[in-house]
C-alpha cells in the first residue's frame, strides 16, 4: 500500500506483536535507553534531539529539543515530565494506537526524556475514556519496573525514574498543556496565563516538560539512529520525520497511516486512503484536527508539513485529516464542530465562554432556516472578537471552522438565510433557540 | 466508608503525588466505579482524606463530563456525535438505540439497565460510528451490531464485540 519506511508503527505491524516487554526488547527495544545511560550526558541527548528537528506531535509543533533546553539545569528541587495522552482533538486517534499496541516505545522515550531533563517523576495524563489504554500502560510500566528500566536505580545508574498513569475525566481542554497541569493538580482544568511557561513554573510550580505520546515514541529512534538521520526524513529543515496521520470521514480506507511529512494531501487521501468511498468528489477537508480551518480541493497538492499547511491558511495541528464529500452541508459541518467547542469551552475567558454560545446559537438558527440578514456579518464579527483574546489557543481553534467555511462556502450560508427570509412570517417574533 | 473499603488502593494513589489534591481525580474515579456515580457522602469522604473543603471537591467534579452526579443505569451507552462520527451517520446509531430501548438521550430504561447519552468526540474517528459502554468501546457500528451488543449486555452483562487494543487498519499478512 505505502512504500514508505515505518518507524513508529514498525513493531506493531509485525504479525502477532502484542507489545509486551519481551517482544519490544527482541525488536531492539530499550537499546536507546541503555546507550543514553551508559554513554551519554543529558546535554548530549538534548543536542541530539535538537539536531533531529523533531517538533511536538500534539498540535502546536514546538521544537522538542528546544523545549527540553528551557528546563533550568541548576534547579535544586524536583522536575517533572508529563506525557500528554489526552488525545481529544476530533479527528485524531493515533496516540490511542501507539499506547495500546506498543506501550514500551513511548515509555522508553519517556525514560530517555527524564534522563535528559533530570526528572525523577513522570505522569502520563491519559483521557479518562481510554480505560483500556490506561490498563495496558499500567501493565507495561509494571513490566518496565521489573525489567530495571523504570523505578529506582534504573539500569544500575543510581537514578530514579518513576512513571505513573493519571486518568482525566472528560475535558477536551486538558489537552492544553497548562490546563493539563491544573487538572493533574486536582483542579478544574483551566489553562494558565503564560508566561511563566511550564519549563520554569509547571507542575506544582516546578520545571516541567509536557510532551505528546507520538513525540515521546520518536525519541528512542532518534537516539538509536542519530538526529541527523531523523532530520533527513520528511520535509526538512522545518518538518522532519514521519507522522502518524489519522484519516477519517468519507474515504474508502480510514485509519492511521505513518508517512514522511511533506507528501501532498492528494497522495495521502487518494493513494493511501483509497480515495472517496462513494466516488463523489471531495468538497472540503480538515487538515489537522477540528481546530484546523477547512481547506478545499484546490489545496489537495499542498504538502503535509507545518509550513505548507500554514501557508495555505490552515494548520497541520494534530494530524487528523477529515474528508467530506460533495453534498455535505458546510453550514452543518461548522455547526457540529461549533457544538463541540461550545461544550468544551472551559469558561475561563469571557470572549470564548460567551462567544462560543453566541456562535453556536447563530449557526444553529441559520441551519434551522431561521437566519436573519446580517447573521454572516455577526458571525465574522464574533470570530474577530474571540481569536487572540483568550488565554489559550482554544479561541483561535473555535473560530477556524466558521471563518473558513464562510470564506469558501459563503453561498451556503446565504442560501439558507435567503430561504428563511422567504418563508418566515414577517410579523412574528423570532423564536428563542435552546441548546 | 468507601475509602476504608479500598484502603490499599487509596494509599497507593496517594503515594504517587507530592501534593494531596492531585489524587482528587483518581479518587473520584474510584468512587464512581464503585457506586456508578459520585455521591455526596463520597465527595465529603474524599475531601476529608485530601484535606480539602467539600466545595473544592464539588467544583472540580462539575468541571469534568465523565462524573455523574446522579445514579445512572447499569450500562452507560455513550454515542459520539462529533463531526467525524456524524459524517458516517452516528445520528442513526442514536435512532437505532432509541427504537430498540425506547429511551431518548438523557434517559434510563425503567429496569435501570441502560442509560443513553450523546457525547462529544471519544477519539475513535476512523472507526466510527462508535459508542462507549462503561469501560469498553464498540466501533464501526451497524444496526445489527448495536442490536447484538444491547442483547448481549442485557443477557450476559458482557459482549465479545468490544474493541481490543486499537489498531486500524490492521496489517495485511504478507504471503
Amino acid at each position: 500500500m505505502s512504500q514508505y519506511e515505518k518507524i513508529l508503527l514498525k513493531n506493531m505491524e509485525q504479525p502477532g506483536y502484542t507489545g509486551s516487554l519481551a517482544e519490544y526488547e527482541q525488536a531492539g527495544g530499550y537499546q536507546a535507553f541503555r546507550k543514553v545511560v551508559k554513554d551519554m550526558q543529558p546535554d548530549q541527548v538534548i543536542e541530539e534531539v535538537k539536531k533531529s528537528g523533531l517538533r511536538g506531535r500534539g498540535g502546536a509543533g514546538f521544537p522538542t529539543g528546544v523545549k527540553w533546553g528551557f528546563i533550568p539545569k541548576d534547579h535544586p528541587g524536583p522536575k517533572y515530565l508529563c506525557c500528554n495522552a489526552d488525545e481529544s482533538e476530533p479527528g485524531t486517534f493515533k496516540d490511542r494506537q501507539l499506547m495500546e499496541r506498543d506501550p514500551h516505545q513511548m515509555l522508553e522515550g519517556m525514560a530517555i526524556t527524564c534522563f535528559a531533563i533530570g526528572a525523577e517523576t513522570a505522569y502520563i495524563y491519559i483521557r479518562g475514556e481510554f480505560r483500556l489504554g490506561a490498563s495496558i500502560l499500567e501493565k507495561a510500566i509494571h513490566e518496565a519496573n521489573a525489567g530495571g528500566y523504570l523505578g529506582e536505580n534504573v539500569l544500575g545508574s543510581g537514578r530514579t525514574i518513576k512513571v505513573y498513569v493519571h486518568a482525566g475525566a472528560g475535558a477536551y481542554i486538558c489537552g492544553e498543556e497548562t490546563a493539563l497541569l491544573e487538572s493533574l493538580e486536582g483542579k478544574r482544568g483551566m489553562p494558565r496565563f503564560k508566561p511563566p511557561f511550564p519549563a520554569t513554573h509547571g507542575l506544582y510550580q516546578k520545571p516541567t516538560v509536557v510532551n505528546n505520546v507520538e513525540t515521546m515514541a520518536n525519541i528512542p529512534h532518534i537516539i538509536n539512529r542519530g538526529g541527523q538521520w531523523f532530520a533527513g526524513i520528511g520535509s526538512p529543515p522545518k518538518s522532519c520525520g514521519t507522522r502518524v496521520f489519522c484519516l477519517s470521514g468519507h474515504v474508502k480506507r480510514p485509519g492511521n497511516y505513518e508517512v514522511p511529512m511533506g507528501i501532498p494531501f492528494r497522495e495521502f487521501i487518494y493513494d493511501i486512503g483509497g480515495g472517496m468511498r462513494s466516488d463523489k468528489p471531495i468538497k472540503a477537508f480538515i487538515p489537522g484536527g477540528a481546530s484546523a480551518p477547512f481547506l478545499t480541493p484546490e489545496h489537495l497538492d499542498v504538502k503535509m508539513d507545518f509550513e505548507a499547511v500554514a501557508m495555505a491558511g490552515s494548520m497541520l495541528g494534530s494530524g487528523g485529516v477529515t474528508v467530506m464529500e460533495e453534498g455535505t452541508s458546510m453550514v452543518w459541518a461548522a455547526l457540529r464542530l461549533m457544538e463541540f467547542f461550545y461544550h468544551e469551552s472551559c469558561g475561563k475567558c469571557t470572549p470564548c465562554r460567551e462567544g462560543s454560545s453566541w456562535l453556536v446559537q447563530t449557526i444553529q438558527r441559520i441551519w434551522n432556516k431561521q437566519g436573519r440578514d446580517g447573521d454572516i456579518e455577526l458571525l465574522s464579527d464574533l470570530c474577530k472578537n474571540i481569536a487572540g483574546r483568550t488565554v489559550c489557543a482554544f479561541g483561535e481553534a473555535e473560530v477556524g471552522p466558521i471563518q473558513s467555511t464562510i470564506k469558501y462556502f459563503r453561498h451556503e450560508y446565504e442560501a439558507l438565510i435567503c430561504e428563511a427570509q422567504a418563508t418566515m412570517p414577517r410579523n412574528k417574533e423570532i423564536p428563542m433557540l435552546t441548546l | 466508608m468507601l475509602l476504608t473499603k479500598f484502603k490499599k488502593e487509596v494509599e497507593d494513589i496517594l503515594s504517587r503525588y507530592p501534593v494531596k489534591r492531585s489524587a482528587l481525580l483518581p479518587l473520584l474515579n474510584l468512587a464512581q466505579r464503585e457506586e456508578g456515580f459520585v455521591s455526596e457522602p463520597a465527595m465529603r469522604d474524599i475531601a476529608k482524606v485530601l484535606e480539602l473543603t467539600p466545595p473544592q471537591v464539588f467544583e472540580t467534579v462539575t468541571f469534568y463530563t465523565m462524573f455523574n452526579l446522579k445514579p445512572i443505569g447499569k450500562f452507560h451507552l455513550q454515542v459520539c456525535k462529533s463531526l467525524m462520527c456524524a459524517l458516517v451517520k452516528s445520528d442513526e446509531v442514536v435512532t437505532w438505540i432509541t427504537k430498540k430501548l425506547n429511551i431518548a438521550p438523557g434517559q434510563t430504561t425503567p429496569d435501570k439497565t441502560f442509560t443513553l447519552s450523546v457525547v462529544e468526540c471519544l477519539g475513535s474517528c476512523g472507526t466510527g460510528p462508535m459508542m462507549q459502554v462503561n469501560d469498553d468501546y464498540y466501533e464501526q457500528l451497524t444496526e445489527e451490531k448495536v442490536g447484538r451488543v444491547l442483547d448481549d449486555l442485557a443477557r450476559d452483562g458482557n459482549c465479545p464485540l468490544k474493541s481490543g487494543p486499537f489498531m486500524y487498519p490492521l496489517p495485511v499478512a504478507k504471503p
